[in-house]
């Protein structure tokens, strides 16, 4: 479990590298051309606080194969005030879950 | 390699940003706006420390009909006896104030029609707890508080007079870039959470940090008062917690949310045959799994889709990755089944009872040093509304110290070890300059985690240990010692995995000097001492340690109930 960053998508504003609690983002590369990245994919914990920040979707979170992985991913999004989750699984086939950050868990 | 230093001067240092230490800066600088306040957080106070993908209830919340008495006795009865009482109950009147802030600051508490919370039993609250630390990390920022983010803290200063040792400060280094920090300071609180990573964890590959507590919390502030010579209590009362297998999340929203039993393969329910407190859910399992009678699963089958939908969104509010697992899986809680397991052990003061010796002020063994939530021993079953209880507590007693001390001294600056501050940045330049190491800080980790795993009390020995086992291990640590004082630095980033390392090394030296004291087994897994299966009421005692002249020295304390009152004699 860890995260991947598309590169095509990161634009280098840095707003993941401040908030990982565990220091693992950096912006690396020339002047303008600057993209996160990540110092060690298994030093992650998972927190998924780096995916909130990024308003480019440009991180993705997955698990590791030694953890049942299967090769999807999740990316995060504010929408309409929601909390919107994507997972993409492998066939491409895309499953969005929104969670309402006022509604409290029934659980 | 040399740092460029930088001073910093305050009246209070918060070593920490996380659940307490944001909290206690909230408390104070409402109480005293004139009082300096410093934040010093080796990430960033967002999202740093236990609470970064959120929580999804408030374990510790007094509800109509109990009393906070009821809390202390719960505690209490789930920790064996070994418990200060008179700290949790400080605590438990604390708790549903606590509460109300929170939800005054913004955090979502589900509530019936009539405005009331609604319950998971009779001390847990539901909430949205997604966004608490961003919360928390908010309500710190007062105008009198400096928030210094990316600074690793190592060391505490101090001075020693015929009134025994006070706390004058402390070391760090920034995380990003080269520079060294000296802390001169009045008070000091430590609020920098308990240890992980000491044991081989349940996944030691690539996904080696998806654990149940934060692996950036690496006992730095244990390492850092034990070689200061604060006395510390019941690390070895470890906590293991029983967790959603491979993803490590929580269990007890699927246990007590929708009611799931713990289910074993020849499809018996077996958490009656074992008990019910935390520690034997967790040896339950333990055991039926050693009966050849797992792999042992929560029973979820059968819940309704909405069931299952709300646990979706429960767990992307506060362990993202067990959403991740279901959904990829094709397979959700209705259909199959939660597979559980134990975790390697952690210390924690927040869940059991391991940490800083304190008096009901939180003040630890030395003079202007206090400690509150995870790093703070005493008081188990704290969780997050406990956490901030004592903060709460310790800010209003650092308030009345800095008071009195301006009192007796009026604003004359405080002493400052220079000496012993330099020593530490000497250190630190130390490592930034070795050339040819022999390891690297993660060979060593891996090297510490197996020599706990195996000789004292991992998953591989399903948490038992000998004393045989722990001489093996208190002689194979000890030799990491001096490997971890060879290793080298190419950045101020390697510099925190080095200290982090260190740390974790000082905590096991501690833990197994504790272990090897408590000569009966108190708590099944957490502490279970193969040369001594039962229970003995001459153990009805603290185990504290101080660090003096490189030992640990162990001291038995007698039991504190409540309405006693401890006080420190120096």
């Amino acid at each position: 479990m860890s995260i991947r960053i598309d590169k095509s998508k990161c634009t280098g504003c840095g707003a993941c590298t401040r908030v990982c609690p565990g220091n693992l983002l950096q912006l690396v590369g020339e002047k303008d051309g600057k993209k996160s990245s990540i110092r060690c994919s298994r030093d992650c914990w998972g927190c998924c606080s780096c995916i909130k920040e990024c308003r480019f979707q440009a991180l993705q979170f997955f698990l590791g194969a030694d953890i049942g992985g299967h090769g999807a991913v999740m990316t995060f999004k504010k929408s309409d005030g929601l909390n919107e989750w994507e997972i993409t699984l492998p066939t491409g086939e895309k499953k969005i879950i929104a969670v309402d950050p006022k509604n409290a868990n029934q659980y | 390699m040399i740092l460029k230093e930088e001073i910093i001067e305050t009246d209070l240092l918060i070593v920490g940003g996380g659940t307490a230490g944001c909290y206690a800066a909230h408390i104070l600088s409402g109480l005293n706006p004139d009082i300096r306040i410093t934040i010093a957080e080796k990430a960033n106070i967002k999202r740093s420390g236990c609470l970064a993908a959120g929580v999804n209830a408030l374990n510790a919340y007094i509800t109509e009909g109990h009393v906070p008495e009821d809390y202390v006795a719960y505690a209490a009865a789930d920790a064996e006896g070994i418990v200060r009482e008179d700290l949790l109950l400080s605590m438990s009147r604390e708790l549903n104030g606590v509460t109300h802030d929170l939800e005054s600051l913004g955090l979502v508490i589900l509530k019936d029609e009539d405005g009331e919370y609604v319950s998971r039993g009779w001390r847990n609250i539901k909430i949205n707890g997604e966004n608490i630390k961003p919360i928390l990390a908010r309500a710190a920022g007062g105008k009198n508080v400096r928030i210094i983010n990316n600074v690793n803290i190592t060391d505490l200063l101090w001075t020693d007079s015929e009134n025994g040792r006070t706390v004058r400060g402390a070391v760090g280094f920034s995380v990003l870039s080269q520079k060294a920090c000296k802390f001169s300071s009045k008070a000091v609180l430590i609020a920098t959470g308990g240890a992980s990573g000491l044991y081989r964890p349940n996944n030691p590959g690539f996904s080696r940090h998806k654990m149940w507590y934060p692996p950036f919390n690496t006992g730095a502030g244990y390492a850092m008062g034990i070689r200061a010579g604060a006395e510390m209590t019941t690390f070895e009362m470890r906590f293991i917690a029983l967790r959603c297998k491979d993803t490590i999340a929580p269990t007890g929203t699927i246990a007590q949310g929708v009611g799931a039993k713990q289910l074993n393969s020849r499809n018996e329910i077996y958490e009656q045959k074992y008990g019910l407190k935390t520690s034997e859910r967790l040896w339950g399992t333990v055991t039926e799994n050693a009966l050849g009678n797992g792999p042992c699963f929560l029973k979820t089958e059968g819940i309704d889709g909405k069931a299952e939908n709300d646990l979706y969104r429960a767990y992307l509010n506060m362990a993202p990755s067990q959403t991740l697992k279901w959904v990829e899986n094709g397979t959700g809680p209705a259909h199959e089944n939660v597979e559980i397991e134990g975790t390697e052990p952690y210390i924690v003061g927040g869940h059991t009872a391991s940490g800083y010796w304190i008096d009901d002020s939180r003040r630890t063994s030395i003079a202007g040093l206090y400690a509150a939530g995870d790093v703070a021993g005493g008081a188990p079953q704290k969780y997050v509304t406990g956490a901030l209880a004592e903060a709460k507590i310790a800010a209003c007693s650092i308030n009345a110290y800095l008071n009195s001390l301006k009192a007796d001294n009026g604003s004359a600056p405080a002493e400052f070890p220079v000496k012993e501050a330099d020593a530490v940045i000497a250190g630190y330049e130390k490592h930034l300059s070795l050339s040819t190491p022999a390891f690297s800080a993660d060979e060593i980790e891996e090297a510490m985690q197996k020599i706990m795993d195996q000789y004292a009390g991992g998953i591989s020995t399903g948490y038992r240990y000998s004393l045989a086992g722990l001489k093996i291990a208190s002689k194979k640590i000890s030799e990491l010692i001096p490997l971890s004082e060879n290793l080298k630095a190419s950045s101020t980033y390697d510099l925190m995995q080095i200290y982090e390392i260190k740390e974790r090394l000082t905590v096991c030296q501690a833990l197994i000097a504790h272990l090897e004291a408590r000569k009966e087994t108190r708590w099944h897994s957490f502490q279970e001492n193969a040369d001594f299966p039962d229970k003995d009421e001459k153990f009805e005692k603290y185990v504290n340690s101080r660090y003096e002249n490189g030992k640990f020295r162990i001291i038995l304390r007698p039991l504190i109930h409540a309405g006693e009152k401890y006080e420190h004699q120096n």
